[in-house]
């Protein structure tokens, strides 16, 4: 028998999805058997009492979780977030229901052995809850009381090589794209990067001396698996400034039907047979391509490298040989301020080791919004604010057109008086001797 | 700026707020210091480690204030 009736939360079982309260029901009765006999360190039904909260949150319309608190482990400014619940006589369970993020390793590669330590560790001394993974790319752990934290990080930091990720007004934990481990459209090694940013901005990481969160995703290329360019301060994505590598025995393979489109991804359903015309040039968004006389062209100049050539033709269609990435700044989720993609700040560079002028651009990115940023502004905000010229100002980067959608959009370059012959100063009576009022 | 007269400083205007205000950002702190935030940092890191200042976090935002004040370090102790 359950400890707390929830029949709302039993109708979210009823759909055809994969429900998190089915999950979360199990989880209760295996602590309840306890069949591995652990000797639990916060309350054996913490789950049951979480199920009944958010049953009678349901009933209620509104929240019985307290916003944040002053838990963390000595030193860190984040890792860990704070949550009590404001009924806990009615759910001692969940009195202390702190969250842990656990730093992921880039492209989230582990041995089940790892996880089955992290979820031991958890199930000792957490709920056994966890999410896999947050939206920064985590390992959450859902769900501890206050004395076990010091408890789980001396376990993680000395016996499991494991750190805490970011939260707070900290670097977020950076996350990646699986990259060249296993994708052949990686165009820079997406772990390398990722692996040494975590490592190099540590201080960032832990100790929070920023206006608000900043984010690092990196994807290999602009198929954007980790979707940096739609929620990263700073994306980092693979690019390449060549000629993209035509195979034209393997395109006319692709025409004649002897290759799979998309190298299969859609064959669940007959959808004709393969219009090269209409599936892959007429869907250039540049109108960079020609298939004419069994051969394929591109005009590499106006391609901009969007991938769905080349993710329809896997095996004709292949990346360029001289690679690298473009850095975008300011994309956020609607928190504030409203949703904002990335803007293109630097076209191309190298993403070789030991990444020194990537690391000044994003020192110096650091010292204008740590300067400038008002409390609780991402840096698309502030952009957005002071400006993109500023931005390059700040970095020292020159003004490219690339950065600039079309002529007059944009409008935020702007030109100063010094730039311009002259100055602002205009002799009137000079100038109204060939203009009439 | 020497830590113990930055320690001071930070202690004498959080204390002089306490009626009103317990938490605040790091960019009121390096304010007050009169520094640039990077030479704030290492110093109002200091203060954490020696448990002058403590930090509160939302989750999303990091607040700072002196140890064991505020609303929430009370109910901290009773849970
Ligand atoms: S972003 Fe590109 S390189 Fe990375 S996994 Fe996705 S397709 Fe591959
Ligand atoms: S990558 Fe995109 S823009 Fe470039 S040729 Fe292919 S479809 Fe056109």
């Amino acid at each position: 028998m359950a400890k707390h009736e929830t029949p709302l939360l039993d109708q979210l079982e009823s759909g055809p999805w994969p429900s998190f309260v089915s999950d979360l029901k199990q989880e209760a009765e295996k602590r309840a058997k306890n069949e591995k006999g652990v000797e639990f360190q916060i309350p054996e039904d913490v789950v049951e009492d979480l199920l009944g909260v958010l049953e009678l949150s349901y009933k209620h319309g509104r929240t019985h979780w307290k916003h944040g608190g002053i838990v963390g482990v000595f030193g860190y400014g984040g890792g860990v977030i704070g949550r009590y619940c404001d009924q806990p006589e009615k759910f001692p369970g969940v009195a202390h229901f702190h969250t842990m993020r656990v730093n992921q390793p880039a492209g989230k590669f582990y041995k089940a052995e790892y996880l089955r330590e992290l979820c031991d560790l958890w199930d000792f001394r957490g709920s056994g809850i966890t999410n896999m993974h947050g939206s920064t790319g985590d390992i959450i752990f859902i769900g501890t009381t206050t004395p076990q934290l010091e408890e789980i990080f001396y376990e993680m930091t000395h016996n499991m090589n494991q750190d805490l990720g970011g939260s707070g007004s900290n670097l977020r934990t950076p996350s990646d794209c699986i990259g060249q481990a296993r994708c052949e459209y990686a165009c820079y090694d997406t772990q390398a990067i990722c692996h040494t940013f975590t490592n190099e901005y540590q201080d960032e990481l832990h100790r929070p001396a920023f206006p608000y969160k900043f984010k690092f995703k990196f994807d290999g290329c602009p198929n954007c698996c980790v979707a940096s360019i739609a929620r990263a301060d700073m994306s980092f994505v693979g690019t390449w400034r060549d000629d993209i590598r035509i195979d034209q025995k393997a395109v006319k393979a692709y025409v004649g039907g002897e290759l799979a489109p998309n190298a299969g991804a859609h064959a669940g359903r007959d959808w004709g047979s393969f219009d090269i015309q209409k599936e892959v040039v007429d869907l250039c968004p540049t109108e960079c391509m020609r298939y004419e006389g069994d051969k394929l062209e591109i005009n590499t100049k106006e391609c901009t490298r969007c991938m769905h050539c080349i993710n329809v033709m896997p095996r004709a269609l292949r990346i360029g040989n001289d690679r690298g990435l473009s850095i975008l700044v300011g994309a956020k989720a609607p928190i504030l301020d409203g949703a904002q993609m990335g803007s293109l700040l630097v076209p191309f560079i190298k993403a070789e080791e030991p990444y020194d002028e990537i690391k000044e651009i994003i020192e110096s990115i650091w010292d204008w919004w740590m300067e400038e940023g008002k409390n609780r502004e991402r840096l698309g905000e502030l952009l957005k604010r002071q400006g993109f010229q500023k931005l390059l100002e700040m970095t020292g980067l020159e003004p490219d057109p690339r950065m600039v959608q079309e002529p007059r959009s944009n409008p935020y370059i702007f030109w100063k008086e010094d730039e311009v012959e002259g100055g602002w100063e205009r002799d009137i009576d000079e100038f109204r001797k060939h203009h009439q009022r | 700026m020497e830590y113990n007269e930055a320690k001071e400083k930070i202690v004498e205007a959080l204390q002089k707020k306490q009626k009103t205000k317990t938490k605040f950002y790091f960019n009121d702190l390096a304010k007050i210091l009169e520094e640039k935030p990077r030479v704030a940092k290492k110093l109002i890191n200091q203060m954490i480690q020696e448990q002058v200042l403590e930090y509160w976090s939302s989750g999303s935002t990091t607040l700072y204030g002196l140890t064991g004040t505020g609303k929430q370090a009370a109910a901290e102790d009773e849970a």
